[in-house]
């Protein structure tokens, strides 16, 4: 069905971003301005959802070119999904940036180029062209370089390094695999290269364009060996934007990787293997590495990198039931990925540090607080009927189903470890009493009742739709199934694109 | 024509890679310039190279009859050239930065273990 509706949630964003920039150094206005273009979005977003989930899938053709000339938006129920979610996500880390980002970043433009970001995300999740998903990808990394570096501090700086130079990268090799594959095919159309690519004779060569697009995005998501530019620079920037790139932009790699792994190139035995093998070294080495983190931060981007793992494991099963499961996991982590970064930047604005060694005692001083991160936490960590518990039981049968025994062993490790680096979290930060010291860094208490609350409401609202994801888990399995389907039955897309 | 462009291609993508595995930092970014600059090539290669051909059908056949100059795989590269403008204009700026903050060129320099963030 076409319906030219599904290209307002790029819009409104980029509407409130040129907005803000006319209100340049009016922080209070861009307060404003940007809260409301969060609401906007996500009333926008859930009206998407709710007349795609009605429609199936629906279309839009720009410039009216038919399907395989021009580029097409496509939003089927995972783009709908997907944009729902970073319209929630981002108006949570809105209402946090109100009071958690320091005025000198919105001077700089903080609020605007969020919204370029969120622009580029809505925008990657809705394009049915490949060479328009890297435009919107540039969009977002582009946006998100300068996220990063606002404010100019040395560790900053030796993050973004790493950031840019790891993203700048992964961009040329999506290029490089988007050239060879247009070479292929003669076409850019997501829909008409899952036609074409399976009729090309040499499915070598596509395996090496496939291999060459698994770079480009496992650079992006943080798969396996490419994931160290991760932890070495999420911990950098203030929460709230940290919350934006840990909960929304590895899962957009994530979400490039399973369009094209499901519709262009569906995995052969060998990519399977791949897959499942960079799946369950990502599991390992990201629980690993927050094992001997200090920094409660630094824990939450290894386990980021942990968690990645389970998507990409199931993305190798490649059945109804593990991508079932993926999808659930997805829908789940964004959220509680997003929330776990905007509470560290709540625990850093009570004690003054995220470093383990100086914290404590939270518990004793803030109870309710810290009931409201124990949801967040035992979401995490999957503790029924939470909203992680659901989609390992997908997972986990999937792998059982396809024998392997492996990955069965690596999910099961992962959730172990997990819990235990959360447990050891959880007692060091909430439980130990504080160290002694002589200053007191509590900026928390100082700040007036209303701006408390604007920090801490997000933080609840996430929390919420955490157990919302877990208690109504039928509805999410409904969606998640639905998905799925449409992922092995690839002619329900084609079909719908180039209306045949 | 198609021969000379592959070997600039490799030597590009080559040089680019090695320059990024350097320790320098102004190395570090001409090798990413340069590995663009590859992938700009590579697809206008990709695109088959055809000299005064214009993707124009005649009046009185239907379809194209012969090889013909790809437009897309132009316009891809004007995109892809304009985005990547940005992103190195970006990366000057962050190393000039970076420069005056650790004064020094040297990547190692950029492994403060950062404890309290």
């Amino acid at each position: 069905m076409t319906d030219n509706y599904l290209i307002l949630p790029i819009f409104s964003h980029l509407v409130t971003a040129v907005l803000l920039i006319f209100a340049w150094r009016h922080v209070n206005i861009q307060r404003f301005i940007s809260l409301c273009g969060h609401v906007f979005t996500l009333a926008l977003a859930l009206q998407l959802f709710n007349k795609t989930w009605k429609a199936g899938i629906l279309t839009m053709q720009a410039g009216g070119w038919k399907a395989p000339f021009g580029i097409t938006f496509v939003s089927d129920t995972f783009s709908a999904t997907l944009v729902v979610l970073t319209a929630i996500a981002g108006l949570a880390v809105g209402i946090f940036s109100v009071v958690g980002v320091s005025k000198a970043r919105m001077q700089f433009g903080y609020f605007a180029i969020s919204h370029f970001l969120l622009m580029g995300l809505n925008g990657a999740f809705l394009t049915g062209d490949i060479f328009n998903l890297y435009v919107w990808f540039e969009i977002v990394i582009i946006s998100s370089f300068v996220l990063m570096t606002l404010g100019g501090k040395k560790p900053q700086m030796e993050g973004a390094i790493k950031y840019v130079t790891m993203n700048m990268l992964a961009s040329t090799i999506f290029l490089t695999a988007i050239a060879i594959l247009y070479g292929l095919t003669g076409t850019l159309n997501m829909a008409d290269l899952s036609v074409k690519v399976a009729t090309i004779e040499k499915q070598e060569l596509v395996n090496v364009t496939a291999l060459l697009f698994f770079i480009g995005f496992g650079i992006k998501s943080a798969v396996f060996p490419l994931y160290f530019w991760l932890p070495s620079s999420y911990h950098t920037p203030p929460a709230a934007i940290a919350a934006t790139f840990g909960g929304l932009l590895t899962k957009m790699g994530i979400y490039a990787m399973l369009r094209t792994f499901t519709l262009i190139f569906i995995p052969d035995p060998f990519m399977q293997n791949v897959l499942i093998t960079c799946a369950i070294l990502t599991m390992f080495t990201g629980a690993m590495g927050a094992l001997n983190k200090t920094s409660i931060r630094r824990m939450f981007s290894y386990l980021i990198v942990c968690h990645i793992g389970y998507l990409i494991g199931g993305l190798g099963l490649h059945s109804q039931v593990a991508l079932t499961g993926v999808i659930f996991y997805l829908i789940h982590d964004i959220v509680i990925k997003t929330n776990l970064f905007l509470s560290s930047g709540l625990i850093h604005k009570i004690r003054g540090s995220t470093d383990i060694r100086r914290l404590g005692g939270l518990y004793a001083d803030y109870p309710k607080l810290s009931l409201l991160m124990a949801i967040i936490f035992f979401s995490l960590v999957g503790i029924p009927p939470l909203s992680g518990f659901w989609p390992k039981i997908d997972l986990f049968k999937a792998s059982l189903d396809a024998n392997a025994y492996v990955l069965l062993a690596a999910y099961i490790m992962a959730s172990f470890f997990t819990l235990y680096i959360i447990a050891k979290m959880w007692s060091e930060v909430f439980w130990k009493p504080l160290p002694k010291r002589v200053e007191d860094l509590n900026d928390f208490d100082k700040l007036p009742f209303f701006k408390q609350a604007m920090l801490v409401f997000p933080v609840i609202g996430l929390a919420l739709v955490s157990l919302y994801i877990g208690l109504g888990a039928e509805k999410i399995y409904t969606i998640s199934e639905r998905i799925a389907a449409n992922m092995i039955d690839t002619d329900y897309y084609i079909r719908a694109v180039l209306k045949k | 024509m198609e021969l000379l462009l592959i070997f600039l291609i490799g030597l590009l993508y080559s040089s680019g890679i090695y320059l990024m595995l350097r320790k320098s930092m102004v190395k570090l970014l001409i090798g990413l310039v340069l590995l663009g600059n590859g992938a700009n090539i590579l697809i206008f290669l990709m695109g088959d190279i055809a000299k005064g051909r214009p993707p124009i059908i005649a009046a009185d056949a239907g379809v194209f009859t012969q090889m013909y100059a790809d437009p897309v795989p132009q316009s891809l590269i004007l995109t892809a050239i304009v985005i990547s403008f940005g992103l190195q204009a970006f990366a000057i700026i962050l190393l000039k930065r970076v420069y005056i903050i650790t004064g020094s060129d040297n990547l190692d320099t950029l492994n403060t273990h950062d404890l309290d963030i």
